[in-house]
């Protein structure tokens, strides 16, 4: 796995194994202030751990409970690594790549010479550095003093030094907080490629819709607990979010159609020509094919299930009662 | 022992790339030869080299001075990165507090080391030149370069501990002032007014011995005062340097102990804090 990864764009194959990380009622407090509340949670090789909430929801301590930067008040917090890797016999925490929000570099040194620092740091091979700093679109600007990277560069160069040393497990903070959309798509497809060789992904972030389609398990976490997880049609179950269905048709055949599918309560939106309305998730299907079989022409018809945002704005609104 | 090697490199790049040890070189070596050959003129009436009497004004001097530069570069080590936001990912990786303190320390130490040498190497070196040595003078410089640079290291894990209990940097700037002023000049003032206030000789010649090398600039200064028979004939008018209470490798142990004290309460302070 070290030798192979040559091109982060074209992973080899994963050979299994990697690194698991387990929070199991993981509590913290600051002085009187309680930062997190008994906190569960799993992520494993491959995967991608999206963990959503507003600011000061107690992400950022989550990950420094992770990374063993703070000690749990209570609970435990275990970093496993398994499969032929782990035989090597080298620290875990020498397979952590870690971004934290609004990353910070000495300023002074070039973007080639604080690569190489912390390459050093963590015994990772300083030719790879060039390589890396090449990768992440850097590789002009390698000998230009930090102080005079824009935003955009510095993230870049601090998911660089998350790169270093083939991590298993990544621990991201808002890595695209403040990044072009451009450069999000970047940091997304890397993020995806990295994930299909096997890296265990731990991402918190603001950008909802970006994340959906990238990550494979969400923790929703407000003020220090966390109000929902799972996969993304686990939520969608939990939240009961209504589905909304949209039908173009002749003005006149809107009342036939109403009446065909047995009279709806409202919500129920008519303006010239669609229809629209709610239903839950379960009896969806059911009312697809009830209007499929009445003899009225549709000339469109679009499903708008729950996105993630809407997901989100249900749990933490307060709007999910329990 | 390579994350050791690589935070003290970086801080002693850092500390050419800023200047610092081209500043340090620069006063200390400005220092030294302003003594030497400006404050050398009593050499006419003491018997006495003019590298002795350097090693002399050198030592006094030397006092305020190391200890204002350790304080400089240290005390920002450990509030400033926090600040920064640098701090978090530095120990995000494979690496353990002492390390980053210890690393520190050593890249500090070398700046400290260079300017040392080459500072009081000069002076040394320009008096040689000019042949007014004798060999026991020039084991006096090697030993004050040797003791500064002690002395140093005890100021910069002051430095270090100071950091490590201020939140910001301007509270660490604030605390080294005042550690420097504590150290460096009210504590011999505060030793001398009680000295005088006690006229029934309370305190005898053996405790007042000891309560100088409590203090590490004293105990710096007793060590260079009283450590070669040249030296101290010029330093006689300290008054203890002939009943020698106070043996040099005491007062060298003295400040050894300062530099493990403060290092350890540096460390212990920062391994507590959550970052």
């Amino acid at each position: 796995m070290r030798t192979g990864r040559k091109d982060i764009r074209h992973p080899p194959q994963w050979a299994g194994g990697g690194v698991s990380v387990r929070l199991e009622d993981v509590s913290k407090r600051y002085g009187a202030h309680e930062v997190v509340r008994g906190v569960s949670l799993e992520a494993h090789p491959g995967e991608c751990l999206a963990l959503l909430g507003p600011n000061g929801a107690g992400k950022t301590t989550l990950f420094k409970l992770m990374l063993g930067l703070v000690q749990p008040g209570s609970g435990h917090v275990t970093l496993e690594r398994s499969g032929p890797a782990a035989s090597e016999g080298r620290p875990v925490r020498e397979k952590i790549g870690f971004l934290p929000e609004n990353v910070a570099f000495y300023d002074a040194m070039t973007g080639a010479e604080v690569l190489a620092f912390y390459a050093r740091l963590k015994g990772a091979s300083l030719p790879g550095c060039a390589l890396l700093l090449e990768r992440v679109g850097l590789g002009e600007a390698a000998s230009k003093t930090v102080r005079t990277y824009s935003k955009g560069m510095r993230q870049r160069l601090g998911l660089a030094q998350a790169l270093l040393g083939d991590p298993e497990l990544l621990v991201l903070d808002e890595p695209t907080s403040g990044l072009d959309p451009a450069l999000r798509r970047d940091f997304l497809e890397i993020i995806a490629t990295l994930k299909a060789a096997g890296v265990t992904i731990i991402i918190s972030t603001h950008a909802l819709t970006e994340i959906e389609a990238h990550a494979d398990r969400f923790a929703i976490i407000e003020r220090g607990s966390i109000v929902a997880s799972g996969t993304l049609p686990e939520l969608r179950r939990r939240a009961g979010l209504p589905v909304r269905i949209r039908l173009s048709l002749a003005p006149g055949a809107v009342a036939a159609l109403i009446r065909g599918i047995g009279g709806r309560k409202p919500p129920l939106r008519v303006c010239d020509g669609t229809l629209e309305f709610s239903c839950s998730e379960a009896e969806k299907m059911a009312l697809i094919r009830k209007i499929a079989r009445l003899d009225i022409p549709i000339d469109d018809l679009s499903i708008r299930t729950p996105r993630l945002d809407d997901i989100y704005a249900h749990f933490t609104t307060g709007e999910a009662a329990q | 022992m390579r994350a050791l090697a690589t935070i003290a490199m970086k801080e002693f790049r850092d500390g050419l790339r800023n200047r610092w040890v081209t500043a340090a070189v620069l006063l200390l070596a400005g220092l030294a030869l302003a003594v030497t050959f400006l404050g050398s003129a009593p050499v006419g009436t003491v018997k006495a080299t003019r590298l002795a009497i350097t090693v002399v004004s050198l030592a006094s001097l030397s006092g305020y001075i190391v200890p204002l530069i350790a304080l400089m570069l240290s005390f920002n080590a450990i509030v400033g990165e926090v600040e920064r936001g640098t701090m978090l990912l530095l120990l995000s990786y494979p690496i353990s507090r002492w390390q980053v303190i210890g690393g520190k320390f050593l890249g500090h130490l070398a700046i400290l080391a260079v300017a040392v040498v080459i500072g009081y190497g000069a002076a040394g070196l320009a008096l040689v030149l000019l042949a007014d040595t004798a060999g026991e003078d020039v084991a006096a410089l090697l030993g004050l370069m040797g003791s500064s640079v002690l002395l140093g290291a005890v100021f910069l894990m002051l430095g270090y501990l100071v950091s490590a209990l201020s939140r910001e940097n301007a509270t660490a700037i604030g605390l080294s002032v005042g550690l420097w002023l504590a150290i460096v000049v009210l504590y011999d003032i505060a030793l001398l007014g009680i000295l005088m206030a006690d006229t029934g000789q309370a305190i005898g010649e053996q405790a007042f011995a000891w309560l100088l090398i409590v203090n590490p600039v004293d105990a710096f200064r007793v060590f260079n005062l009283t450590q070669f028979a040249n030296v101290e004939a010029v330093a006689g008018l300290t008054g203890f340097g002939k009943s020698a209470v106070v043996a040099p490798s005491l007062a060298f142990a003295a400040m050894a102990s300062w530099v493990v004290a403060a290092g350890l309460l540096a460390l212990a302070r920062f391994q507590w804090s959550e970052t």
